[in-house]
Order: C-alpha cells, then structure tokens, then sequence
C-alpha cells in the first residue's frame, strides 16, 4: 500500500492507505483525529471542514494522494496551545454551539472565511454553506462578526 | 462509587425522608433523591408525552469527591438541548458550588425508573430533585466543618465549592467529604433557598461543555475507541422495506481490509479496516434486491388516502359563515448532524453498547432480546448526541450493531450513511388537516380540526417502535383551548404503511398547530380584523396574550415594509409554557422566500438559563423556517426521493434570519417545558408571513418542494 506524509496541525505523519481513501477517514479512521466530523460523505454539510495549506477543504471529498507533502489544519490545530483563536473564543462567548457536531466545521468555515475577507458582509457571511441542523446560525454570525472585529483590532492595517 | 451506581434504587441507609434525599453508604459524601416523573405540577401542562411514565423509583446520585468534584450522574441524553447545563447550574445553585466544578456524565442504562429524554420534560422533572440533593449535600458539608472546626454551623458559608468559617479557615468540599459522608444529622438547613435568592438559576449561561465542542475534543459515538471495533456499513435497498434475493459479495470479499460480510434484516453488512474500506466494499457487493411492500406508492397516492381518512367535520353552526382550510404536510427527515452510529461488542454470555439513545431502558431490552441475552448482561453506555429532534427515541442503528456483532462474533462500530439515514431512517409522519371555523355577528362560534396521519404499521426491528411515534394520551389538535371559539371538535384518522416513522421535535403540534395558526390568520381576515388583535381579544390565557404583545411590540407589528415583504404572528401553548413567534419575510421572488427577521417571546415558569432557552428558540425558528418553506421527503414508488442536505434543502445561513431576538418573559411558576415549544409558532408565524407578503393562502408544506 503507498504511503502519504503530509503536516497535520503542525506535527508530520506518514500513513499507508489507498490514494483515493478520503482524508476523512484518514484523519478519523486511521490518525484518531475526530474533530472533523462525517456528516454526509459527498462534501455538501461540510461537518468535516478542515484546511489544506490554510484554505477551506471538505475532508470527506479530499483523496489523501492530493494532500501529500501539504498542511492539513483540523478544529483541532486551531488554538496556540491553551489560548484558543479568535474565532473559537467568540464562540465561546457568544455561545454559540448546540448539539456541537456541525460546530468544528463552522469554526473552521469561519476562520477561512476570515482569512479571504478580514471585513465579511452579511452577504458573505451567508455564503457559507454548512449545515446546522439545531439552527445556530444567529449566534455563528454574531461570532463571526465579533472575531472579525477582534482580529482587526488586534491586526490594524498599516496605511501609507 | 461504582458498586453504589450498580443499585442506585437501594440505598442501604436511608434518612431525611422528609425531602426524599437518600444517604448511599460510601467513602465520599454521596446523596440519591427519586426522580419522580410527575410533571403536572406545571400549570396548565399536558401530560409530558408518550417517553415520560414509568415507576417514580429512579434516583438522581450526587457524589462529591475528594478532587472536590461535584459529579451527578444523569439520568437523561444531552443532544444538544442543553439539559446538562441546566442541571449543572441546579446542582451550583444549591450547593453553592463553582459551575466549573459540576461534571454532569450521562448515566448508563439503568434497571428500575423513567431514564427517557422526551416530552420537553427534563428540567421539569429534575427542578426539584435535583434542588433538593444539593441543598442537602451542601448541609452535611457545612455540618462536617462545623464538627471540624468546633464552630456553630449556623455561623459558616459556603461559596466556590468550599466551607468558609467567619475567622477565615476555608474548606474545600471534596476534603469534607469523608467526614460528610458520616453526617445523619445535619445543623444546618437542607431545604433548597427561595426563588428570591437564586443567583445562578436564572442567570443567563454558556454551556458547560462549549470548551470542549470548540476544541473538537466533545466526543460523539463515532469518535470513541473502542478496543477491535471496527468500522461497519450496511448496503441497503433502493426501496423502504426492501429485501436482499440475492447477493454476490466475491468482489467484496476479495478486497483489503474486509473482515467480514454479512446479511441482516436491513441488507448486508460490511465490516471493515476504516470506514473508506467499508464503503468501497459495500459498493462492491452485487445484490439483487426485492422490492419493499409500498413500491406502488408515490406522494399523490399516499396524500389521496391520507384525504380519505380524515373524518368527517359535521355539520357547521345553521346560518354561520364558514372559514376553511386544508392542509398537507410531507415526510420530514429528523436529519440530527450526527447520523445514527453505535458501537456493540457482544460476547457469548453478555454484551456492552455505545450510542446516543433517549430511551436507553428499552434499547436494552430490546437488544436482549435481539440478542437472546438476558437484560442484566447488556450495558447500554448512553453518549452524547449530534442532535436527535426526536430521531434517537428509537435505536433503529443500535440494534443492528448488535445483531452484526453477534454474528460477527467481534465488536463493530456501525454508522448509518447520511444517505441510509435519509432513505431508511425514521421521519415525521406526513398528514392532512381540514379546519373550518363557523362565526356569526362578529365571533367564532365553532371551530373542528379534522386531522389524517400516516401510521408506522409494522415495526422493522421486530420491537414495536411506532409506539414511541405518536402521543399516548393528549389532546386531539384542536383540544387545546387556546382561543375562545365556541364550540370545538376534532377528531384523528391514519393511514397504515409499512414506513419508519418517528416523533419529531413537538410531535404533532407541529402540523395541527401550524396549520390552525394559519387559518386563524383567515377567520381574522374574513372578519375584517388584524391578526394580532383578533388573537388578543379570542385567546383565554393573559400568559398567552402576553408573550404575543411582547412580540407584537418587540417585532413592530404593523410596520411598514417594502411591496413582496411581510409579517406573521403565531401563538403556541404547551408543556406548562407558552410562546409567540414574529416573522418577518422577503417574498419578493416567491420561489426563493427569505425570513429576515425573527422575534420570540417565552413564559416557561421559572427559566434555569436563559441562554439556553434563548437557544432552543432559536433552533425551533430554523425548524419552522425550513419545514414551511423548504424541506421535506418525497415519496416515489416506495422509494425516499430525497438522500442527503444536497436536496433535504434544511436552512443554511442564508436562509436564516439576520436578525433574531427572543424575549424571555418574567415568572415565578414552576418550570414548563421549552425544547420543542417554539416549533408551531414559529412555523405558522413563518407561514402566515407568506402568505401576507404575497397573497396566497399557504396549503401544503413544505412551500417549494
């Protein structure tokens, strides 16, 4: 069986497993890492949103081949060590999660929507597309908008 | 703690009958109080539902430890509802113990009592207990320091999880709790503190374990390990109910890290290395499949019987003018993010389970027996759940995995694909409601409720499951009294079908509600009154009047918005609670509504924590948002149409509100219900919104389907 290494939150691992096996079943199955949550299996919940090299991925429709020698970034790589990151912290202040399964892969929705737009409009908050079953999607955007805030304080940008 | 926890119903030593709270013999101060499953102390509540009966036998266990952990084993499943939240912060109140030093873990499934989750009845039935066991564990610690310490006890406090004495010595609970675990006798109160001085009951709230779930480290059923169980699927038939003639599995069987492949009632299992490999080899099996019993059965079909079985009206009030309605509402998925997943290691002579189950005593049982196993050698280690909305009142997955670990002979950890859950998985049941109110010179003199349900006719589990489906007892839809419209009837029909149904988040207020919420919008209408002032003057309770003021103020009812806009109002009474639900909607392209606003108001009696309530409210505008307007299951030849969120169109945040406040109306009346009470005022507020912003009378749900 070939063998795939790649950077998952910070630490290397090398794993033997079929190049078409999803990095989902990689990460849960074979590496124990269970923030990532399956929810549907063909990338439409997107409970087990992740990121490869900082960008928002789908881990359920991800081939483990296409992450070799790449950064994998799981709800789990989020936080400095005990200082969780802005966007986990605004969850937590505006305690946002339910149920709590769809909420790794929000964060994490969240956090890439952030990267792309420090400055996010309602409109493209609402383009993200996970899925909440219990309905939290008030307090995500209460969340969102106060991260937003937080990390643009905290990271003025520096005009000329 | 363990050998106590084994027979929690019988206590060796028993004291202080007086409050029901019970000494269990231990090394650390260990107390049990019955959990009584009597919930009509709420006003004006109906009975919990068809879970909550049973014995009143069961005991809520408070241990303290010597890590000076407050640890309260629950007898109830947290999905999401918050439930260990709010008995943490009871536990707090009472014991005046910090709120981070109360773990609340799910107890295991228990032999003797009421351990179902149902019925919007948890913090009811545990408000007092669980009160009542702090208060006394806090005066046996408070009565060990004072021995300790030789001091008055009237003369200590208590605060953060510790014993204070005026000359400043401090205590923490755990090193007292050897010494209280002695105490018969204690010098100090143990009856819980008035409402008046609650400083933590009421207190808005986040979540005890909100930490955990934003640092992935919550753990669900399929993110446990345990030892050798492995990944397992099942391939299942296209239709409901189908069955496997044959199948050729060589190409399966022939790939890695296959270990096993097996029939079962529901098709044939897949035991596997990872769950990658369980599909591959599931999709590799060549099954030849018979058809289930209802592949002549499309939606149409199954609407014109649902038709055909609702009784009959009567005949309308002579010289009244009639307001009438009909209503249709499909199949809703309960779709929980989590799908089913469970974990069974059956061994020859006992077996042990891992799954989120609101009703764990029956799931054993009902596992025993599927098993050939006597009850007392299956533990049922109850886990916390990815949502439920009713989905895991049955244990459809976790009987399976039993049965596939048997025949196995090894533990499997099995998971419903969301596809399966869809397909096979349980639904609320479609149904058809006609309404006619009768009025006359300006009033509603009569109003009937003749409402048709699909009924689960057989079991597939071989356990009768459809009795967890529908209400035991209750009200008929239109039973409720909530306006004063003179005379009322109704009465129910159903329609026999060999399909997976489930009680969903409110049952069946959520359609018989909805739908007369929306006819009450038309008799306002046909008497030439506005909607919130036709329910202001016909409502009989001033709880229920109120909540709908709180909104109608609160929302700006009547204020003006763009053409295609509008709002909606609807009121709800159930579970000793009431509720009102604003909405307002975009309708400008009608095809493509979108709710923009959402305004709620709650009198639930005395509310544990605001912010959870403020939560479910929430969750319950997203239930009415999508069940009115978007999501459903078709039928087609036997078939579920639908298979995953790709075409389950439940709200995304786009279709969510950009706004949405929720009131929580002052009171000091004992605890209602509030997990499901949201669902029909928000569902008809959502409806009713339509209909005003474009004009049409909103008849089948959901809208675009």
């Amino acid at each position: 069986m070939p063998s795939y290494s790649f950077t998952l939150n910070g630490e290397k691992v090398t794993v033997e497993a079929p190049a078409d096996m999803p990095l989902l079943w990689v990460l849960r199955d074979l590496l124990h890492v269970t923030g990532p949550k399956y929810g549907c299996g063909v990338g439409v919940c997107r409970a087990c949103t992740s990121h490869l090299d900082g960008d928002e991925i789908q881990p359920c429709v991800v081939r483990v081949e296409d992450c070799a020698g790449r950064k994998v970034t799981t709800i789990e790589g989020l936080a400095d060590g005990d200082t969780l990151h802005p966007v986990q912290q605004a969850w937590l202040e505006r305690d946002v999660a339910q149920c709590g399964f769809c909420q790794p892969g929000q964060i994490m929705a969240a956090v890439a929507l952030l990267k792309r737009t420090p400055r996010p409009t309602d409109a493209d908050i609402d383009g993200i597309e996970n899925v909440c079953r219990c309905g939290t999607y008030s307090r995500i955007r209460e969340a969102i908008e106060k991260a937003a805030a937080e990390i643009n304080t905290a990271t003025p940008k520096i005009t000329p | 703690m363990d050998r106590i926890e084994s027979s929690p119903s019988e206590p060796r030593a028993v004291s202080r009958r007086r409050f029901m709270v019970y000494s269990l013999s231990a090394a650390t101060l260990t107390v049990a109080a019955p959990l009584a499953c009597d919930t009509s102390r709420a006003q004006g509540s109906e009975p919990a539902g068809a879970v909550a009966t049973g014995d009143d036998d069961e005991m809520l266990v408070l241990e303290v430890t010597k890590a000076n952990r407050v640890v309260v084993r629950l007898p109830r499943v947290e999905v999401g509802q918050g439930v260990t939240t709010a008995v943490a912060m009871m536990i707090a109140e009472e014991l005046d113990a910090r709120l981070a030093d109360v773990d609340i873990p799910l107890a295991d499934a228990r032999t003797k009592g009421n351990q179902s989750t149902g019925g919007s009845s948890s913090v009811r039935s545990l408000y007092d207990p669980a009160r009542r066991l702090a208060a006394t564990a806090r005066a046996r610690l408070v009565t060990a320091a004072a021995h300790r310490w030789h001091l008055p006890a009237r003369t200590l406090h208590t605060r953060d999880t510790m014993v204070l004495a005026p000359d400043g010595r401090k205590a923490s609970f755990g090193s007292l709790s050897a010494d209280a675990a002695r105490i018969r006798r204690t010098e100090v109160s143990a009856r819980p503190r008035p409402a008046a001085r609650h400083k933590v009951i009421g207190r808005p709230t986040n979540r005890i374990d909100a930490r955990d779930i934003v640092t992935g480290k919550a753990k669900f059923t399929g993110d446990l390990t345990v030892a050798g169980a492995k990944p397992t699927v099942v391939a299942r038939p296209p239709t409901l109910g189908g069955r496997v003639v044959s199948v050729d599995d060589r190409a399966a069987r022939a790939l890695p890290g296959v270990h096993a492949v097996l029939r079962v009632p529901g098709g044939i299992a897949v035991v596997a290395e990872s769950f990658h490999h369980a599909f591959t080899a599931r999709d590799a099996l060549k099954i030849k499949w018979a058809p289930g019993p209802m592949s002549s059965l499309s939606d149409a079909g199954i609407r014109s019987r649902l038709r055909a079985a609702l009784p009959a009206l009567g005949s309308p009030p002579r010289g009244s003018t009639q307001v009438e309605g009909e209503f249709e509402f499909a199949f809703v998925s309960h779709a929980p993010m989590e799908v089913l997943t469970a974990i069974a290691d059956v061994r020859a002579h006992r077996a042990e389970l891992w799954f989120s189950t609101q009703t764990p005593m029956e799931a054993r049982d009902t596992i025993a027996s599927a098993v050939g196993l006597p009850a007392s050698a299956v533990t049922v280690h109850v886990i916390r759940g990815g949502g439920s909305f009713g989905r895991r009142l049955t244990f459809d997955a976790a009987i399976e995995a039993a049965l596939i670990s048997k025949a196995a002979g090894r533990p499997v950890k099995l998971m419903w694909s969301r596809n399966d859950d869809t397909r096979h998985g349980r639904m609320r049941p479609a149904s058809h409601h006609r309404i006619r109110a009768s009025h006359q010179n300006g009033r509603v003199i009569a109003f009937a409720h003749a409402m048709a349900s699909v009924n689960e006719s057989s079991g597939k589990s071989g356990v009768d499951q459809a009795s967890f489906v529908r209400r035991a007892s209750g009200p008929a839809p239109s039973d409720s009294g909530l306006y004063n419209f003179g005379r009322l009837s109704g009465d129910s029909g159903g329609v026999d079908l060999p399909i997976p149904l489930g009680a969903w988040r409110s049952v069946d207020a959520g359609t018989a509600r909805t739908a007369e919420e929306i006819l009450v919008d038309e008799i306002a209408a046909s008497l030439g009154e506005d909607a919130v002032a036709f329910r202001r003057t016909t409502l009989r309770s001033t709880s229920v009047r109120a909540v709908l003021d709180k909104v109608a103020l609160a929302g700006g009812w009547g204020r003006a918005l763009p053409a295609g806009h509008g709002q909606g109002v609807a009121v709800h009474e159930e579970y000793g609670s009431r509720v009102a639900c604003l909405a307002e909607i975009d309708a400008t392209d009608p095809r493509r509504p979108r709710v923009t606003r959402v305004v709620m108001a709650a009198d639930v009696g005395t509310v544990i924590n605001p912010r959870g309530l403020e939560a479910q409210l929430m969750g319950t505008a997203i239930d009415g948002i999508s069940t009115v307007l978007s999501a459903g299951l078709h039928i087609d030849r036997g078939a579920v149409r639908e298979g995953s969120f790709a075409d389950f169109h439940w709200a995304r945040q786009r279709h969510a509100p950009l706004h949405f406040e929720a009131h929580v109306m002052p009171s000091t009346a004992d605890p209602g219900g509030a997990g499901e009470l949201g669902v029909p005022a928000a569902s008809g507020a959502v409806a009713n919104a339509y209909a005003r912003a474009t004009g049409t009378k909103p008849r089948r749900f959901p809208l675009s389907f």
